[in-house]
């Protein structure tokens, strides 16, 4: 990728507090996003995708939550300390953002066109009238038929994809630079995903959006990212683009979950391969490297010193290993 | 192979209410008229979306909500029309495992109190050979019998799913109903508990319905595959040949609906 980044994040450590001591959910997490681009984040529960997705919207929440250390850049502007009332222009307009569960970010007393009205005329200082215009054009955009009718539903008449399309129609609204998706099609069905996927697909190039999509669907990010950033226990294992991630991972444990998906068409009753062990406790990490108990690759310095992610930051794959699988030559 | 259950034309109908009496307008068929075979030992996966009635084809079957019509008979024994007592004899044959192992766990009992609960049911053996068959249990699962006395809280959802797995087991079941087991644990701990299942099955000869929504997991465990839509299976093969060759139109969108890794097709 070229040009200028949209969106630069750099050492991004954020913490939260707990009754047990302060964990640390996002260890010095550095990546960019270019415009048009669509880069994945995925991972295992805790692995501290979705904490990174929030902190670039300033949505985590404090207390218990804070940004320690580390930087946010949009188009060239520091994002973290930002004041609230200044996040709130950026939100919504310049960044907007999905979540897993599309009733959470609908008001189920009040229509889907009022809701869509009101953030158009807010935003975009529409009247009433062309609002109402513009909220059907996107529903149409979004793939829901009738719009002129659905328009004037409430949220409960609404399918569960449909209504993940409202929401996504609304994340449109303002014509954002960025969307972030936290699991946008998790809660749907397989034939519903499978569309919704390839409408926000459409959609992106469209806009010209770049959008981040937390996920831990690997099937999910193969077919809608450009470039994928895999975590594991608040740190960044591997970074790459999607051909080289899915046909070469280097990084022992996305070569794990690589491994441990049954694929649909290679029926073999035989066992999986397995990941052994389970996600240390971020409250008692080891000194090394996270993965190591589990890792297959381990040796003495695995134990040393958490390996940092080689390269730089515009190579096609990097990898924090010390003994990565090695691409064929 | 000898037949352990035989389903033949079984409903389960729910009724709509509605109107200033509440009287019943309408009814929604679950379950339409559902029939097949499983054999002992082997696995038939059942895979729909939400709302096609696998899950409440699986209660019907175990009994656990009473089916509207139609019969269920494993081992001889016709299960739609027992009464109670027998019914609770029954129960010993066939066992559940839910989705979800946070909500599936009684949070105030201990792992050895959760796991013995069906023996005391049944007054199985003495309170020593309970707490023996815990222990052994235990281990078949994979944890150490050092966990006896902790609560749920304390697992995560993959260890828990294997106390909810232990639990299943205590009676020596033949059939297990597995209700989307796997569908709430990350990727690394999934293949963990599948393998679990795959190996349970091997050595005690269990015959698994594996109810899932994900066609990559139900390919992977069964032997036999059942699509299910709107009440009923619209098809049913043998897992290879329903993946190869999916014959019915609902099938075939589902199959090419799946997000796949191998693609990096673009």
């Amino acid at each position: 990728m070229s040009g200028e980044p949209l969106l630069s994040v750099r050492d991004l450590v954020v913490e939260f507090s707990t009754e047990r001591g302060v964990v640390r959910a996002v260890d010095r997490v550095s990546f960019d996003v270019h415009p048009n681009e669509t880069v994945g984040l995925v991972g295992e529960s805790g692995c501290g995708k979705t904490v990174t997705g929030l902190s670039i919207l300033g949505l985590i929440p404090s207390p218990p939550g804070r940004i320690a250390a580390g930087s946010i850049r949009f188009q060239g502007r520091e994002l973290v300390g930002l004041p609230e009332s200044e996040f709130r222009r950026i939100r919504g307009q310049d960044i907007a953002m999905i979540f897993q569960e599309p009733m959470t970010a609908l008001n189920p007393v009040f229509t889907v066109g009022n809701q869509m009205i009101d953030v158009l005329r807010r935003y975009r200082g529409l009247t009433r009238r062309q609002a109402r215009g513009a909220a059907i054009e996107l529903l149409a955009k979004v793939g829901i038929p009738a719009p002129e009718a659905r328009i004037d539903e409430y949220p409960h008449q609404l399918s569960g994809g449909m209504r993940q399309r409202v929401v996504i129609a609304m994340a449109l609204s303002c014509d954002p630079k960025l969307i972030v998706a936290d699991e946008p099609t998790t809660a749907l069905d397989v034939t519903t995903q499978a569309q919704v996927l390839e409408q926000m697909v459409i959609l992106q190039r469209e806009f010209h959006m770049a959008m981040i999509l937390v996920t831990h669907d690997l099937g999910v990010v193969a077919e809608t990212c450009h470039r994928a950033i895999v975590m594991y226990c608040g740190r960044i294992a591997e970074k790459a683009e999607i051909g080289p991630l899915f046909e070469h991972p280097r990084h022992p444990y996305t070569v794990g979950l690589l491994e441990s998906i049954p694929r649909v068409g290679e029926h073999e009753k035989e066992d999986l391969a397995v990941i052994p062990g389970m996600v240390p406790d971020l409250l008692h990490l080891p000194p090394g490297c996270r993965f190591a108990d589990r890792c297959r690759r381990r040796q003495p310095r695995c134990d040393e010193a958490l390996p940092e992610l080689d390269g730089r930051e515009d190579d096609r794959s990097r990898v924090a290993c010390y003994f990565p699988a090695e691409p064929p030559t | 192979m000898t037949v352990l259950l035989e389903v033949r034309n079984l409903q389960k109908h729910f009724p709509v209410r509605g109107g200033l009496l509440r009287r019943i307008v309408a009814h929604v068929r679950a379950v339409d008229g559902v029939s097949f075979t499983l054999e002992s030992g082997r696995t038939l996966g059942l895979v729909g979306e939400s709302g096609c009635g696998k899950s409440t084809l699986g209660r019907a079957i175990l009994q656990l909500q009473r089916p509207t019509g139609g019969e269920v008979v494993l081992e001889g024994t016709e299960l739609t029309t027992l009464g109670p007592r027998r019914l609770l004899e029954m129960r010993r044959e066939m066992q559940i495992i839910f989705q979800d192992p946070f909500a599936s766990l009684s949070p105030r009992r201990t792992v050895a109190q959760t796991i013995r609960e069906p023996l005391d049911v049944h007054g199985i053996g003495s309170a020593s050979e309970r707490d023996g068959k815990v222990e052994e249990l235990l281990q078949v699962v994979g944890m150490r019998p050092q966990v006896m006395d902790r609560y749920p809280h304390e697992f995560s959802g993959g260890q828990r799913q294997r106390i909810g797995i232990a639990r299943a087991l205590a009676l020596n079941p033949k059939l297990i109903v597995a209700d989307e087991p796997v569908s709430a644990l990350d990727v690394s701990v999934r293949a963990q508990v599948l393998n679990l299942i795959a190996k349970l099955q091997r050595e005690h000869g269990i015959a698994f319905l594996f109810i899932s929504h994900d066609l990559s997991v139900v390919e992977h465990v069964s032997d036999h595959v059942g699509v299910m839509y709107l009440g009923k299976l619209v098809e049913m093969a043998p897992a290879k040949e329903i993946y190869r060759d999916p014959r019915h139109p609902y099938t075939q969108a589902l199959l090419s609906a799946v997000p796949s890794t191998s693609a990096a097709r673009r």
